[in-house]
């Protein structure tokens, strides 16, 4: 029971750092790169930065929505390959169109988080556990239909034929195809969709009352249920979204690559949650939040970006995401509970 | 040892542009319970925080044995010899291990201890710690497997293995029962009479005229009054602390209309004897009685978290059967839950937020939340019932607990309902702003039935038409507050308390 007050009209130099200390951090970031790395400053690079970071950026939204209830999806990064590999099989060897092809993801993705989510609030698995066994079960499922093997046109089946289908022209184009946006061939549909996740998800965790009451579930679940929440369909539906988005991020790696990459992928768990997490040090929120998620992806891409074209060799990268993330949990945490 | 351990001079701290402690002098001498009064927000946590380490102080000092004495650490103050038994029991144990770890914390926690464990030593150095003051634990249970109170007296042991200089119990009764409360104030006098100096902070009458021998009241962060000469004038203390007079609250107990909510024959166990209950609108029942009585039972059953064992509930003449509390709340059944730390505020949102969150659905089209509507309904409640903060965005965490208590009551008090029930809603909540709720919710009461659940007496002799006891999970007394017989609602609501179940009781105590 604190009986102190806060007055919120007298910030401190600490409030002014926490709240705008990642963003100063960001626009530093872009002006250093600007001067320091040629060609940096251009409209396609800004794209690339963009494209580089629509997967990532969608799977940290859906994870964003169940930290928002209190709960972590550590299975994303499989729906994801899982995706790839599943919008693979169905139109290189079922021999499907683009459109059957995304569906069927989009309803991998959902069933996915919705057995997370019953594990989770129906058996009481804790949430880290059943979405890190959801992991290794998926990493194995995916592999079994074809062996082990990369799917691509005109590949060996276990029965012994060859698989006839290919890529339709539509689904590539999701990976592919181009937007005109003041110059011709500037924006991928990768960079749309991502952009049209993040305002959704947005709006739907800030003005939605859906939103306010997961919000609610996540800062204390019994005074949620007792306000008349019925916390458990809310937290599977949270589980739901997340899979669904990490299916969306998947299908995307497929229409980029054009074949079922066995081995590509690996990345994407640990890139989207570090841009969630680095989302709870945006603007000072000190808590899950659509927006920070966005500009944690956007962080992340843009320090990768300008360190390849400053020649950095490629396996510091890692050890670079790191610490941005490190420096961005101890702005979180260390400065901003200490109200 | 006699004399004064602690004496505090000119203290003061503030928070930002609010002063919190403006010059606080206080001397608690050895041997005595020194019981620091104080309404909400006057400044008593801030002083207890200091004086064990969570805070500095920006000016002033606290003496020690009259060496100055400056803890820049919860341990350091342990060390020292000061002592806090904090307001929530389960800051003070560790709910996963036995009674005798418990016990041996400090030691197990010392880096010059012995790297490995002797169980049989450890039980025996607990057993001692534990015989000092005359408790009887089972060593092997764990902590998480007893009751609250005695959580607390484990954690109470567990600092005089300390042989402490000073001793703060803060709120110490308020999850407690009577009886609990009764074990509690044996200990107390034991600690007194072993020469241990007592501050004990809280805001129960019943408790302070039990245990003070000298009362020192706290008003916008300075000491205001000081008594300690026998007979205390408890009413001069009080009056301090509010800083002007109270007076006391004269119910006129109004004429019941038609019958909203009907329990025929109501089992909350199978094995219990049933409740009968008709409330009617613009009624105020409370329902008083210890605790562990079936009270808490009985607002799970109105408020679909619980089904009884047998029996019909009618809400407005149709079968009521909730199923969850959004079933409840959809038939007009709101509950004000009790403990609001865990059961009704949500910590990361501001007072706008807490006091809308049930009733989103009907502030919001196609799901999107009507701003205006709400802060519309937030900014009334303020008002209304006086919630003192800046504006309805305030994070809840920065209000006092009787503000956020407010904030709680308003959040129910917002839409109308036909059955309200507030399950001890003067938990943690200074004499002022219980007079406030008590009043506010009379004043609302026209329309609907309401049921007050509480554990003291004087709280419901506030607000009730009517004064239910419970005792067995079941109904036991049944009182018009008028020219009430108080002895005899005493008896009933310790009318469980036979020899026979007072044997019981211990025996599940013990356990």
């Amino acid at each position: 029971m604190s009986e102190t007050r806060v007055n919120k009209r007298s910030m401190s130099i600490k409030d002014y750092a926490i709240r705008y200390g990642f963003v100063a951090l960001l626009i530093g970031l872009v002006v250093y790169f600007g001067i320091a790395a040629e060609g940096f400053s251009s409209p396609h690079s800004a794209v690339f930065i963009f494209q580089s970071v629509a997967i990532t950026g969608i799977l940290a939204l859906g994870v964003t929505a169940t930290l928002v209830v209190g709960g972590f999806d550590l299975s994303i990064g499989a729906v994801a390959t899982s995706a790839l590999m599943l919008s693979a099989y169905m139109m290189v060897v079922l021999e499907q169109n683009a459109f059957v092809a995304v569906a069927a993801c989009l309803l991998m993705g959902a069933i996915v988080g919705l057995i997370n989510g019953f594990l989770i609030v129906q058996m009481r698995v804790p949430d880290l556990l059943a979405t890190l066994g959801m992991m290794f079960l998926l990493i194995g499922a995916q592999r079994i239909p074809t062996e082990g093997r990369s799917i691509a046109t005109g590949m060996s089946l276990p029965d012994g034929s060859t698989a006839q289908g290919g890529f339709s022209p539509e689904f590539l184009a999701l990976g592919r195809h181009r937007f005109d946006f003041f110059i011709e061939n500037l924006i991928p549909v990768s960079v749309v969709i991502l952009i049209v996740i993040a305002i959704s998800i947005w709006f739907f965790l800030e003005y939605t009352r859906y939103g306010r009451v997961m919000y609610a579930i996540g800062s204390n679940e019994r005074a949620a249920s007792l306000a008349g929440v019925p916390v458990k369909k809310y937290r599977i539906i949270a589980y739901m979204i997340s899979g669904v988005l990490a299916s969306v991020g998947g299908i995307l790696l497929a229409a980029r690559l054009g074949r079922g990459d066995i081995a590509s992928g690996n990345n994407l768990l640990l890139d989207s949650v570090a841009a969630a997490l680095i989302g709870f040090a945006v603007l000072g929120a000190a808590k899950p939040n659509a927006f920070g998620t966005a500009v944690g992806a956007l962080f992340v891409g843009i320090l990768l970006q300008g360190l390849t074209m400053m020649n950095a060799p490629y396996y510091t990268q890692d050890f670079v995401k790191g610490g941005v993330l490190v420096i961005a949990l101890m702005f979180t945490f260390a400065l901003s509970n200490r109200r | 040892m006699l004399g004064t351990p602690i004496k505090i001079r000119g203290l003061e701290k503030r928070f930002a542009a609010n002063r919190v402690l403006c010059g606080v002098d206080l001397d608690i001498p050895a041997g005595k319970v020194t019981v620091l009064m104080g309404a909400n927000g006057a400044g008593k946590s801030t002083l207890v925080k200091i004086i064990c380490g969570l805070y500095s102080a920006d000016a002033g000092e606290v003496l020690l044995n009259d060496q100055p004495f400056s803890p820049n650490s919860p341990s350091a103050a342990l060390q020292a010899g000061i002592v806090t038994v904090h307001q929530n029991i389960n800051d003070g144990v560790v709910p996963d291990l036995d009674v005798a770890s418990n016990l041996m914390l400090d030691w197990l926690a010392n880096p010059k201890s012995a790297p490995l464990l002797n169980p049989t030593k450890i039980r025996k150095a607990a057993e001692e710690i534990a015989a000092k003051l005359d408790l009887n634990f089972d060593m092997n249970s764990m902590v998480s497997d007893l009751a609250l109170a005695d959580r607390q007296l484990v954690a109470i042991a567990r600092a005089m293995a300390h042989s402490p200089n000073l001793m703060i119990l803060d709120e110490p009764t308020s999850s407690l029962s009577a009886t609990e409360a009764e074990r509690l104030f044996r200990l107390v006098d034991k600690l007194r009479a072993s020469g241990v100096a007592i501050l004990y902070i809280s805001h129960r009458m019943s408790d302070i005229r039990h245990v003070a021998d000298r009362i020192v009241s706290m008003r916008d962060g300075t000491i205001v009054g000081k008594y300690e000469t026998s007979p205390l004038d408890y009413e001069g203390a009080v009056n301090d602390m509010l800083g002007h007079t109270m007076t006391d609250v004269d119910i006129m107990v109004r004429t019941p209309d038609d019958v909203v909510l009907e329990l025929q024959e109501l089992q909350l166990k199978p094995d219990s004897k049933p409740i009968n209950l008709t409330a009617h609108r613009n009624e105020v029942i409370a329902i008083t009685g210890l605790v562990g009585v079936g009270k808490t039972q009985l607002t799970e059953v109105l408020f679909g978290q619980f089904t009884p064992a047998a029996g019909n509930l009618h809400l407005k003449g149709k079968t009521y059967l909730p199923k969850s509390a959004r079933d409840a709340i959809n038939h007009g059944v709101f509950l004000c839950a009790k403990d609001r730390g865990t059961n009704g505020v949500v910590q990361d949102f501001d007072i706008n937020r807490n006091i809308t969150l049930p009733f989103l659905s009907s502030l919001s089209t196609l799901g999107f939340v009507n701003r205006s509507a709400e802060y519309r309904i937030t900014n009334e409640a303020i008002k209304k019932l006086g919630i003192v903060c800046q504006s309805a965005n305030d994070d809840i965490g920065t209000l006092s607990g009787g503000n956020q208590q407010k904030v709680m009551v308003s959040r129910w008090l917002s839409h109308p309902c036909d059955v309200l029930i507030l399950d001890e809603p003067f938990q943690g909540v200074d004499i002022a702003a219980r007079r406030d709720i008590g009043a506010k919710v009379r004043e609302t009461a026209k329309d609907r039935a309401t049921i007050v659940l509480m554990a003291e007496l004087d709280e419901a002799l506030e607000i009730a038409d009517r004064i239910l006891v419970m005792a067995e999970f079941t109904i036991v007394g049944d009182h018009k507050n008028e020219n009430v017989d108080l002895d005899l609602i005493l008896e009933q609501v310790s009318g469980a308390t036979t020899p026979q179940n007072l044997q019981k009781q211990k025996e599940g105590a013990a356990q």
